[in-house]
């Protein structure tokens, strides 16, 4: 490790904000020298013209709001009751997931209802893949996520194989007898030695 | 106006949108002429930040010019070059007057727990954001900085968050003179974070990825060394014993709710929505940090909870300190670190396209294709 005399020559501004006093935010909350620019005590209020949701933590609506892609449909059902449930609680969280799922295919299908399909392929960006050289930029790379997706891709062909291996094991020869065991026990009840398991 | 516009995850366009309007008298209208595409955006196109609607436009990183003023407006013109902090802030309340602007409790009914910003969800106040032709400005009289005539449009646009969230990451880290800092990400904001380390008086700065080409990148342009974490079995475990095995004085989370290293983290937090990000970063963080030492978190993670190690900060006796940048408080010291070349953002720009093609931007950045690090969109008006 280099001292500080050889860091200063080798790395402009070494250490020029080691005092305290140089670090804006030293401390933490403190009165801006420089005023914060506001030149009121109370803001206006903006008018809401469409629907606005406020969090229940809140006792009013804040005085300025983003008026951008108000709810609409089912989504907005779900928007709905999720802002009557507290910040604190993840339902409402959860419930907001939801709804931006649901709004996704309300797009999409808004989409093809008004004769102007999405092109994915396009709003994915994919031909980025050829130009921006999609495989030497992934392999050979060290890349933590290609590893990753590695093992996403077994574990769902682990996941493959077990549901198609249980396929497999019900399609057993044994499965007629069985089968035909759990007729008889229908019509007859438990077997002899069942019932002796249980006096 | 021509805006980039949210369809669904992973999936973005241009579209024709009406022009933003004044709705309050402290708002503005800009014109933009540089909007960045974000590493936080990332988490929005993936669709992981709750009340993400379709028809939204992100994009919190931008420069514009002043094309239209609300009747209280004193401290704008029409006609000024401005860079717009990407929070949205009142300059009144309990937090402004504290300089905490990103806390702001006056700009997000939404929520509580986060402050406003521009195009990132209605979490954070449904307003549009910078991806745009044009975008509304509230509180245009405290949020934006009037651009300095000697400095680059370019510069300006990266002290509208990248380079704040660096500065202040590494500020939180309450360095010491030769303190051994470790920045977990190379990515715009780990770039900064680990320059900013040498100005407060770090004595060893170290990177960790998993990007080569960002290594690389980070290796010259901040002097630091570079760990590829793929390449080491443990990385806390390595860490700990290049540091005498105490650990990292200082420890700054700037990669946040999608990072890799961990396949259940991953699974359960980006994969499953069963926690609020992977946790992986804060983790190695906390137990890559020496017994009293300060975790520095900037990496953004979604409002529910997370699998963080919390036996280990408290038997640590470690000091966690977090939040969103408040850039308007950073911006006078930072611009003149920028004219007194002490820090050039502009370098870490590897890409600038035209709005129209963003759906490649943004899947070029998500995908880090190309040794992407920074892509700046350009409206067809400011090309």
């Amino acid at each position: 490790m280099l001292d500080s005399t050889e860091l200063k020559s080798k790395i402009p501004g070494w250490g020029i904000d080691l005092d305290p006093k140089n670090r804006p935010g030293v401390p933490r909350e403190k009165t801006s020298p420089h005023g914060t620019g506001a030149h009121w005590d109370v803001p206006d209020r903006q008018i809401p013209r469409v629907k606005i949701y406020k969090s229940s933590e809140r006792r009013s609506l804040t005085p300025v709001f983003g008026t951008s892609c108000p709810p609409k449909g089912l989504s907005g059902v779900l928007r709905d009751y999720a802002y009557s449930l507290s910040e604190a609680r993840k339902s409402h969280w959860f419930l907001l997931i939801i709804a931006d799922r649901v709004d996704e295919v309300e797009g999409i299908l808004g989409s093809i209802f008004q004769l102007r399909p999405h092109n994915p392929l396009k709003e994915m960006g994919l031909a980025t893949e050829f130009k921006g050289e999609g495989f030497r930029s992934r392999f050979g790379q060290h890349r933590a996520d290609v590893r990753r997706m590695r093992m996403e891709a077994l574990l769902v062909l682990g996941l493959g194989a077990l549901l198609l291996g249980r396929k497999f094991i019900f399609r057993n020869p044994d499965k007629q007898s069985t089968e035909g065991l759990s007729t008889d026990r229908r019509k007859f009840g438990r077997r002899s030695s069942d019932r002796q398991k249980v006096a | 106006m021509l805006a980039m516009t949210y369809r669904g995850p992973y999936r973005v366009r241009t579209e024709n949108k009406p022009m933003p309007e004044i709705e309050h008298p402290n708002d503005a209208i800009v014109r933009v002429t540089r909007s960045a595409i974000c590493g936080s955006d990332l988490h929005l196109y993936h669709g992981l930040v709750p009340d993400t609607r379709v028809g939204m436009t992100f994009g919190h990183e931008f420069t514009g010019i002043v094309e239209d003023i609300g009747s209280t407006v004193q401290n704008l013109k029409v006609g000024d070059p401005v860079l717009v902090p990407f929070n949205i802030s009142c300059g009144s309340c309990f937090f402004c007057k504290k300089e905490l602007y990103s806390n702001c409790h006056n700009t997000n009914p939404n929520a509580t727990a986060v402050g406003a910003i521009y195009g990132y969800s209605h979490t954070t106040g449904g307003y549009d954001g910078g991806q745009a032709e044009y975008v509304r400005i509230p509180f245009a009289d405290v949020g934006p900085w009037k651009i300095p005539d000697w400095m680059d449009i370019e510069d300006a646009v990266l002290l509208t968050d990248a380079c704040p969230t660096g500065y202040q990451a590494a500020e939180m880290g309450e360095i010491k003179e030769n303190d051994t800092v470790v920045v977990f990400g190379a990515g715009p904001v780990g770039i900064f974070a680990a320059k900013s380390a040498w100005l407060l008086g770090a004595g060893r700065v170290i990177v960790i990825d998993h990007l080569d080409y960002r290594l690389d990148f980070i290796r010259n342009y901040a002097q630091v060394e570079t760990i590829n974490f793929t390449q080491i079995k443990d990385i806390v475990l390595h860490l700990k014993k290049l540091t005498d095995y105490l650990g990292a004085d200082v420890c700054i989370d700037a990669v946040g709710a999608e990072a890799d290293g961990n396949f259940l983290q991953t699974f359960t937090g980006v994969k499953l929505p069963m926690q609020a990000g992977a946790a992986t970063a804060l983790n190695w963080a906390i137990d890559s940090v020496r017994k009293g030492g300060t975790v520095s978190v900037v990496g953004v993670y979604g409002p529910t909870f997370n699998l963080v190690s919390m036996g280990d900060v408290l038997n640590k006796g470690l000091r966690i300190n977090a939040n969103q940048a408040s850039v308007k408080r950073y911006l006078p010291r930072l611009v003149e670190h920028v004219k007194e070349k002490r820090l050039s953002p502009k370098d870490i720009i590897t890409h600038r396209i035209p709005l129209e093609e963003v759906a490649d931007g943004y899947h070029m950045f998500s995908s880090k294709l190309d040794h992407c690090i920074k892509t700046l969109l350009i409206p067809p008006k400011a090309a």
